[in-house]
Parts: C-alpha cells; sequence; structure tokens
C-alpha cells in the first residue's frame, strides 16, 4: 500500500521537478515579456475575469433556484449544467461551434439581427471559458445554501426585509465563503481552458489566444517560452489551491437538516 | 390591542389545533414538552408557515385567514420575534443587528443606527454597539436580540424558548431582566418554553400545549393547584389521579379507591395529592389516615434532603419522605410498602 502511495505521489512530484529544472531562469522575464507571451496574458486575464464575472452573475441565481426552489426536473436541469464539468472540452467547443458559431442554432440569428459573430473573437474566448468554468461555481454555491441555515433568512423576515433584502444582506453574506471558492475554482478553470477555446474562438494572436493556447503553440518553436507561461500557469494553480485548502473539495451531497 | 388565533395544522406527526386569545395588557406563555407544537404555532403567528385552517386577527387586521385566501407574509407584519438561539446576524456588529429591521423598512442607516443605539441602551448595551455577537455572552446576546425585535415597535412580539440557550447559572437574573423589559413593552407578549420556572417568573397567564392541543390555561396557580393532565402535575410535583367520584370516594381509572373529605362534588373528577402528604409504613398502618394502599417500591431517587420513592399499586404514586425514614423501612426497588394519606389531603375538582 505505502509503496503503491509512494509511487502515485512520485508520479505527480515528478512532472514539476521536470517543469522547474527545464525553467531558463535567467531568460525568464525576457521570455515573458515577448509581444507573443505578453498578449497571451493579458488575453487570458481579460478572458479568465470576464468569464467569472459572468459565471458569477448568471451561476449564482441558478445555484439559488436549483438549492432553493422544489420544481419537477430540477434533477435533470441539474444533471445539464453539470454537464461541462464531464465532456471533454473538445467536444463543448465543437457543441458551442454548432450553437453559437456563424451558422449555428442561435449564432445565425445572432449575426443576421446584430451582426455578432462570436467564433475567433475575444467575446467566443469568454464565452468558452464561461461554459466550461460555471459549473463549478454552481455546484460550490448549491453547496454553500444548502447547508445553510435558513432560520436566518427568517430572522430577517420577521425584521421586514423582503425577498430581495434577505437574500443581499443575510444570504449573500452567508455565502459569501462558497461564493469565494466557487469563484476562484471558476477562474481557475477559465484560465486553463484549452480544448473549447481553440475549437469555438480558434487560435488568434491577441484576439483569442489565450496562454494555455500559446503554451501548445510555442512549445514547438521557443520551447523557454511554453515553460516560462506553464510556469506562470502553475504559480496561479499553486495560489487557488493555498487559498482553498480549508474547503478542497466542498461538499457536493446536499446536507439537509 | 389583542390577538385572536385559531390555528390549524397538520405537519408530519404533529396534528395542531390551538385556539389562542392574548391582550395586550398581559404575558402569556406556551408551556409544553417538546414537539407539542409550540414552536410551530409560533411560526404561524409570524408568519413563517401557513395554517391548513384558521385564521389569525391582530387588532381586528386580519393576518391569516385560510378560507378567505388571506396571508400576510412575515416582513409584512408589525412582529418582532426573539428566536431560540438568538439567529444574531454573525457578520454583523449588536449595532448594525439591531438596526436591521429599521434598515429593512426603509430608515435610512444613519437614522436607524441612531435608534438602535437607543435601544442598545435600554438593554443596558451601549458599551458593546461594535461588537460582533461572537464576542458577546449568552445574557448579552439574548439582549441584543430583544433589541432587534423590539426596535421596529411591533404590536406583537413573539420570543421562542428565550432563556434555553443561557447556562443556567447565569439564566436567574437574565430571567429577572427580561421580566423587566417584557413588562415595560406594550403589545401583545407570547413566549413559548417548556420550563415552568420560565413560565411562572414571566408570564401573566399560561397555556399548556400537549401533542397540538391546549390542554389547560390559566395563571400559573390556577394551574398548578388544579392539573389537569399528567404532564402538569408531573410539572408541579403533585400525584394526579382521574376517575368517578361518588359519596366520598373516588374510584380511580386504574381501579384503585381514594377516600375523600370533600362531600359536594360527584361524577368525573381529577383528585390530587401531594408527595410530602403521603406516609409510608412497611406493614398495614392502623390509624387515623382512611387511605391505606399497599404497593411495591419501583424507584428511590434523592432529592436534597428528601427523598421520593415511586411506588406502583392499584393506586400508584410518588411519596417525599426523609433519609432517615427510607433507612427504617429498608426501601429500595421491590420492597413492599403501605402508604397512607388523610382524605383531608387529597383535593378533589371537576374533571
Amino acid at each position: 500500500m505505502v509503496v503503491a502511495a509512494v509511487v502515485a505521489v512520485a508520479f505527480f512530484v515528478i512532472p514539476l521537478l521536470g517543469l522547474l529544472q527545464r525553467t531558463p531562469w535567467s531568460t525568464l522575464w525576457a521570455d515573458l515579456t515577448t509581444p507573443e507571451a505578453r498578449d497571451a496574458l493579458r488575453l487570458s486575464l481579460v478572458c479568465s475575469v470576464s468569464a467569472t464575472v459572468l459565471a458569477t452573475v448568471f451561476g449564482v441565481p441558478l445555484a439559488w433556484v436549483l438549492a432553493r426552489v422544489d420544481f419537477p426536473g430540477r434533477a435533470l436541469v441539474r444533471a445539464l449544467v453539470l454537464l461541462p464539468m464531464v465532456v471533454p472540452p473538445v467536444v463543448g467547443g465543437v457543441a458551442l461551434l454548432y450553437a453559437f458559431g456563424r451558422s449555428g442554432l442561435v449564432g445565425e440569428l445572432l449575426y443576421d439581427w446584430f451582426g455578432l459573430q462570436l467564433t475567433f473573437s475575444t467575446a467566443g474566448a469568454v464565452l468558452a471559458e464561461t461554459f466550461v468554468a460555471m459549473p463549478f461555481l454552481v455546484l460550490t454555491v448549491e453547496a454553500g445554501l444548502r447547508t445553510m441555515d435558513t432560520r436566518y433568512e427568517d430572522a430577517a423576515a420577521t425584521l421586514g426585509a423582503n425577498r430581495w433584502t434577505t437574500f443581499r444582506r443575510v444570504t449573500l453574506p452567508f455565502l459569501m465563503p462558497s461564493l469565494v471558492a466557487g469563484a476562484a475554482l471558476a477562474w481557475a478553470r477559465a484560465l486553463g481552458e484549452f480544448g473549447a477555446t481553440i475549437t469555438f474562438a480558434g487560435n488568434i494572436q491577441g484576439r483569442t489566444q489565450t496562454m494555455p493556447l500559446a503554451v501548445y503553440l510555442a512549445l514547438q518553436s521557443q520551447p523557454e517560452g511554453a515553460i516560462a507561461l506553464s510556469l506562470v500557469l502553475l504559480a496561479v494553480s499553486v495560489v487557488v489551491l493555498v487559498m482553498l485548502r480549508d474547503r478542497w473539495f466542498p461538499t457536493v451531497t446536499p446536507r439537509r437538516a | 390591542m389583542s390577538l385572536e388565533a385559531e390555528l390549524r395544522c397538520r405537519m408530519g406527526q404533529l396534528d395542531l389545533e390551538v385556539e389562542i386569545k392574548a391582550r395586550d395588557d398581559e404575558v402569556v406563555a406556551f408551556l409544553g414538552p417538546n414537539g407539542a407544537g409550540k414552536t410551530t404555532a409560533l411560526r404561524i403567528l409570524a408568519g413563517l408557515r401557513g395554517v391548513d385552517a384558521g385564521r389569525v386577527e391582530l387588532d381586528g387586521a386580519t393576518l391569516d385567514d385560510a378560507e378567505a385566501g388571506v396571508f400576510v407574509v412575515p416582513e409584512l407584519r408589525p412582529i418582532g420575534v426573539v428566536f431560540q438561539d438568538y439567529l444574531l446576524f454573525p457578520y454583523l456588529s449588536a449595532l448594525d443587528n439591531v438596526a436591521f429591521g429599521l434598515r429593512s423598512r426603509g430608515r435610512r442607516k444613519a437614522a436607524a443606527r441612531a435608534t438602535a443605539r437607543e435601544w442598545l441602551e435600554r438593554v443596558g448595551l451601549a458599551d458593546h454597539a461594535a461588537s460582533r455577537p461572537a464576542a458577546l455572552s449568552g445574557g448579552q446576546a439574548q439582549r441584543v436580540a430583544l433589541a432587534r425585535a423590539l426596535a421596529t415597535e411591533p404590536r406583537l412580539l413573539l420570543l421562542d424558548e428565550p432563556l434555553a440557550a443561557l447556562d443556567v447559572s447565569a439564566r436567574g437574573e437574565i430571567r429577572r431582566e427580561l421580566r423587566r423589559h417584557l413588562r415595560s413593552f406594550e403589545g401583545v407578549r407570547l413566549l413559548v418554553t417548556h420550563d415552568p420556572v420560565d413560565a411562572a417568573t414571566l408570564a401573566d397567564r399560561l397555556v399548556v400545549i400537549e401533542d397540538g392541543r391546549v390542554s389547560q390555561s390559566g395563571t400559573f396557580d390556577a394551574i398548578s393547584a388544579h392539573p389537569r393532565s399528567p404532564y402538569v402535575a408531573d410539572l408541579v410535583g403533585l400525584n394526579l389521579f382521574h376517575g368517578r367520584a361518588n359519596e366520598g370516594v373516588v374510584t380511580t381509572d386504574g381501579g384503585g379507591e381514594l377516600a375523600i373529605a370533600e362531600r359536594g362534588v360527584e361524577g368525573e373528577v381529577f383528585a390530587v395529592v401531594s408527595p410530602r402528604a403521603v406516609a409510608l409504613y412497611s406493614d398495614e398502618p392502623h390509624g387515623s389516615p382512611r387511605n391505606r394502599w399497599a404497593g411495591t417500591v419501583t424507584d428511590v431517587d434523592v432529592v436534597a434532603s428528601r427523598v421520593r420513592v415511586r411506588i406502583d399499586g392499584p393506586v400508584p404514586l410518588v411519596a417525599e419522605v426523609t433519609r432517615a425514614a427510607v433507612q427504617e423501612l429498608g426501601l429500595e426497588p421491590g420492597s413492599r410498602v403501605w402508604s397512607a394519606a388523610k382524605a383531608t389531603e387529597i383535593d378533589v375538582y371537576e374533571a
């Protein structure tokens, strides 16, 4: 048992060592400030933050409905919401292409009516990242809502707070740890998104080429740049991990009082 | 100002059906065992749950009417609730907790805080305005909860087990304090408790709720003198019997006979006898007590300097005797014993 465990740990540690021993420390700064790398860094930041904001704005109400409103087909809706977590991101990208692409189900209407084209645009990259990241937020926030003591909301109601005030001044503060954790998870996922982005939004420097895409591309021509960017992504992951160490992973199974 | 309510609701095991009338010049306590429906009744009055049938009227205004389809949501009811465990918002200061209701009702932040400060002063916690609930003692948290409930000037104040969360050592003083605050509030005051001491000290009138029904109501003295259920008799420490009175003898439901001194009562009655009025003998006594019952000791319980002896037999009862008597008679579970009580010690009243 112990031997197998040691092997497993080694399996996780060796790739890290591999990355670190090949890191060109002396040229690291130069590698990170090439125009390609800077574009990728900037774009990744913009896209992942936008995706996290979108995931929060739409994900929190969705989590609230899933946790608090009893409606037929709730289990089905929850399964659909979680689907992006389990389907291969490439498949997600293909699905997005035929939904929001130029000739897609909705994309065609968007283009005809508003002249809006999501494919090969930064908005498309944001969309792809939101698609894969939102489930993490919904899941975490829903779990938070389910474990929350709803009697505090009762107390707010008896003090004259309507539903919105209660949500804003009671539910949200209680939910804050879950919300922060969910947003961090979603952000980390969005930042690392590769498959859906490259399939749906393409790989255009400065527009849709985020860090993971740049890493993949640079690996053939300029491995030092790829390693430098990988190191940044790794550092971000470590920071998120440390931030969430107390609740990694949050409870997914609903707890009932 | 008054509250009139008829509540009927089913929830799991509980089948609640109670009628409540309360005036604004009295404090009413719902007293009853756990699961009897007291808290459910309180939640219905607060609007936190609906009724299956019945209505709630406060000062003539209808808050609930199942038949007419009227239901006023909690945030629009003129109520204040002190919850069990107080439920102070942990991320707000004591001041902002008290200001919460005023803010929710549209008061500006500064004005709400000014009023909240006055309330904190009134409950003696002006120095703790900035404290988070976690930094408050149980008694302080209770006073903040009370101030929070009162700050919106409700016309109905509901308190759910207001002392249950406190240490026994702190309870006496906090109870007296709460009593003082309850006296000064003008409006209908209703509290839920399972502790007869709380009910007796805080309330003018008790409504005993057992199994979803009102089993008895009245002042504490009236209820404790004439209990009408084993639960109440047990709370006040009396032996209670139900049976039929006929020519100076009560035949209990269990088949035992009690000789009584009163002549006026006939038919279905309750009879009570204090455990202190019961004497114990190892052999059948010969003397003036007309009541002599043979039985078996089932339990011997030392309470301070006295001993409570539970005896099973045709007339099952509890006797309270001295430790010396227990030793002399060699009483232990299983011992055969004779108990005796004078007819004049048995109080009889209509069932």
